[in-house]
């Protein structure tokens, strides 16, 4: 048995913690969550330099063939520095979309380009796990009508794929005719959501689209939400445990009283074994298919639970400063909220698991 | 034992309520929000209703403008009050510094304060927290060296809410290096237009801008500002502390918030398609929350019934403080759980408070992220909650 990382997979971790580190600083995070809805090019460059874009890409088609335990760690890392990256649309939910559902010819259009990182691509699938509202999208002789809302990497998508009401998928091309989009502000502005509306939009379908490969592409994106809090929580409890090491009062560091110490220790505590389960749920994607559609909710569900656990706990070992925009903090709060609820929050998503499990009719 | 209102507090009750539906300012009633911030001028026009009527300031002795309720009254009409979303008025003036000016003050600071904490003419902040002292309030530095008829205050203050707009300000200022550092401490009243003060903003987690730093650099303030006797500030302080703690636990906000949840969760669907509200894993959620406010209440009434009865409020106060902060936070949890993907549009800055003003998907959300990322101060300020455990371990358990 091995539980573990191998040597490559420490390997791209520290690359692409080394280029996050250098790249994507605070106080670039800051400037880049002052235009939530622009992307970062010159940092999407360099990540496309690294072959993140295509890390899930067969490397038929330029990318390098890697799987999603791989891409799990690598966002795991994005999360970790609330890095603006486009990655969980483009780098994992829409090419495995495509390399589900989409024919040979579709294939071969798009995925060497989104693996070279000269395109961007948004995945429009909240409505197969809740609808709101009037949303919801219609597949109807070959064009689409309705509305799709919370699309993850909305901005400056060079095309979209959308899900409708019956497991089907098609792509979008942004400057379709009938299409309106419009931005969505968030809590959190590191990484951009938005609406498209359908007006008898001309759409391409997937043509092996099932309900099947709709699922698995929310899987994986489950499990890279899950990747994401993950890194932000352990960031933050790496900031808190900094603090609590450097803030004095009563002549002492805080993090020599105990009251202190134990809430450092209950976020550890808390995060480290959710890492494994976030790497199981990621290799079952990979290996185990029996059991990747549970370990996706679970890796969900708990990761938002820790997740905010650890958020909440970071933020009051801060006291005052972990209240303020001075320290940046609430970057990593707002982002592992958002994590909680995009594609189902835990109630939702436990729920999901125990009717899988035969649990609840 | 008699819990029950008694006829007349009944009666009592209903008069406020009418009074509160006949003059509150419809902007407020009719707010969506769960109180994150309101804007100054709206504030200050009900503190002016209320000011008119008499009721500004129940708690003070009716010497000094009070209305001579007593604790009861005072809770029905606190809990009226949250119940008709009203804004709540200011305590920097009202709860803070009025009862420390009329206990502690000499005759000519009465005459020259009180009225306008009373009329909510001026309106005051809180000089306390300093960037090094914070649960350690007493390692502050802000010096106030004594020169002639004034004194020359430098230093910094941090945390102080709505120094912005406050016209004068509080603080506890160091006034002489002793052995013991509680002793070298006093408490002035600083006018904020005062050349030498600069205030500047802090931006919260909710995007708000509510706090402030102040910085001193040789402010005079005349001798006359000085509350009662020079080094003994700590004691007013803790006075100031303890006095009006009875209503920190927040209870009659976390019932209006429990309130506004049942109704998003009547609204809200769950995964099924049926009302959120008769999903049994929500029931249980806000039913746990609910029992523990209840809880909450009662330890607050037995507290108030001691304080009617004269007993001084001890360290209890600590633990309204924990049981408060902690339902009023599970509540905005909940909350958050209860609009699901509707936590997560948040547009700023148009409505007066800059709370999600554009509101994206349905009213009962648009407050509730704000809201959620505010409440994470409530168990940090006001002395953080790790330090309320210290206070039961070493004032109730002799630990």
């Amino acid at each position: 048995m091995e539980f573990a990382l191998s040597e490559e997979q420490r390997m791209l971790q520290d690359s692409v913690r080394r280029f996050l580190e250098q790249n994507a600083p605070l106080d670039k995070v800051r400037l880049a969550a002052g235009n939530t809805h622009t992307v970062q090019r010159s940092l999407w460059a360099g990540a496309s330099e690294m072959g993140i874009p295509g890390m899930l890409i067969p490397e038929d088609f330029g990318g390098m063939g890697l799987g999603f335990l791989d891409a799990a760690i690598v966002y795991e890392m994005i999360g970790r520095h609330v890095a603006p990256l486009p990655f969980l649309g483009t780098a994992v939910m829409a090419p495995l979309a495509l390399m589900l559902a989409g024919s040979e010819a579709q294939q071969e259009k798009w995925l060497p380009r989104i693996a070279a990182g000269e395109i961007l691509a948004g995945v429009a699938v909240t409505e197969k796990i809740g609808i709101r509202e009037d949303a919801g999208v219609k597949a109807r002789n070959g064009t689409l009508t309705g509305k799709s809302l919370f699309v993850i990497d909305w901005a400056e998508a060079d095309l979209y794929i959308v899900a409708d009401s019956d497991h089907g998928l098609h792509l979008v091309l942004p400057d379709a005719k009938g299409l309106s989009r419009r931005a969505l502000n968030t809590i959190d502005k590191t990484r951009s959501v938005g609406e498209l509306v359908f007006d008898q939009v001309a759409a391409e379908p997937l043509p092996r689209s099932s309900a099947d490969a709709v699922a698995r592409v929310i899987d994986a994106g489950r499990v890279m939400l899950a990747a994401d809090t993950l890194g932000a929580g352990q960031m933050m409890i790496e900031k808190a445990v900094a603090y609590a090491g450097e803030r004095k009062q009563f002549g002492r560091v805080i993090g020599s009283f105990q009251a202190v110490k134990h809430l450092c220790a209950e976020m550890a505590a808390a995060l480290e074994p959710s890492r494994s389960l976030v790497w199981y749920a990621a290799h079952a994607l990979d290996e185990v298919p029996g059991d990747a559609h549970l370990m996706a909710c679970h890796a969900k569900s708990h990761l938002s639970e820790v997740g905010r656990f650890v958020a909440r706990t970071a933020t009051e070992v801060h006291g005052g400063m972990g209240f303020t925009d001075l320290l940046g903090l609430h970057y990593w709060f707002k982002r592992i909220g958002f994590d909680r609820q995009l594609l189902g929050g835990p109630e939702l998503v436990r729920l999901e698991a125990a009717r899988l499990q035969g649990w609840a009719a | 034992m008699n819990i029950d209102f008694t006829p007349e507090d009944e009666a009592f009750r209903d008069e406020v309520r009418g009074f509160i539906a006949a003059n509150l300012p419809p902007e407020c009633a009719d707010s969506p929000a769960l109180g994150v911030m309101t804007d100054k001028s709206v504030v200050k026009r009900w503190h002016k209703t209320l000011y008119e009527k008499g009721w500004a300031a129940p708690a003070w002795p009716e010497e000094y403008g009070g209305t001579g309720w007593n604790a009861t009254q005072r809770f029905i009409f606190n809990e009226e009050i949250a119940k008709a979303n009203a804004p709540r008025l200011m305590p920097f003036g009202l709860t803070m510094v009025g009862p420390v000016i009329y206990t502690f003050g000499n005759a000519e600071q009465k005459s020259r304060h009180l009225q306008g904490i009373l009329s909510g003419d001026v309106w005051w902040c809180q000089g306390y927290s300093e960037p090094g002292a914070g649960s350690d309030l007493a390692s502050l530095k802000t010096m106030a060296v004594r020169d002639g008829d004034h004194y020359v205050v430098n230093g910094q203050k941090i945390w102080t809410s709505y120094a912005h707009e406050a016209d004068w300000i509080f603080c506890l200022v160091r006034t002489e290096q002793s052995a013991k550092r509680q002793e070298g401490i006093s408490f002035l009243l600083i006018d904020m237009r005062t050349p030498g003060i600069e205030v500047r903003p802090i931006i919260s987690i909710a995007g708000l801008h509510h706090l402030n730093e102040v910085f001193f650099t040789d402010v005079k303030v005349p001798v006359q500002n000085l509350i009662g006797e020079e080094n003994k500030g700590w004691t007013y302080a803790k006075y100031l502390l303890v006095h009006e703690r009875t209503s920190i636990g927040g209870v009659p906000e976390s019932k209006k918030k429990a309130a506004h949840i049942r109704a998003i969760a009547r609204a809200e669907r769950n995964a099924d398609g049926g009302a959120l509200m008769d999903d049994p894993a929500f029931q249980r959620k806000l039913a746990e929350i609910e029992v523990k406010l209840t809880s909450l209440e009662y330890m607050n009434l037995r507290i108030l019934a001691d304080a009617a009865a004269g007993k001084a409020v001890g360290p209890q106060s600590s633990l309204l403080k924990i049981v408060g902060s902690e339902v009023q936070q599970a509540l905005g949890e909940l909350a958050v759980e209860a609009v699901g993907y509707y936590i997560e549009p948040f547009e700023q800055g148009v409505l007066p408070g800059g709370v999600n003003a554009r509101g994206i998907g349905p009213a009962h959300a648009w407050n509730v992220w704000a809201d959620y990322g505010y409440g994470r101060a409530a168990s940090i300020y006001g002395g953080s909650n790790e330090i309320q455990h210290d206070v039961i371990a070493k004032a109730i358990l002799n630990l």
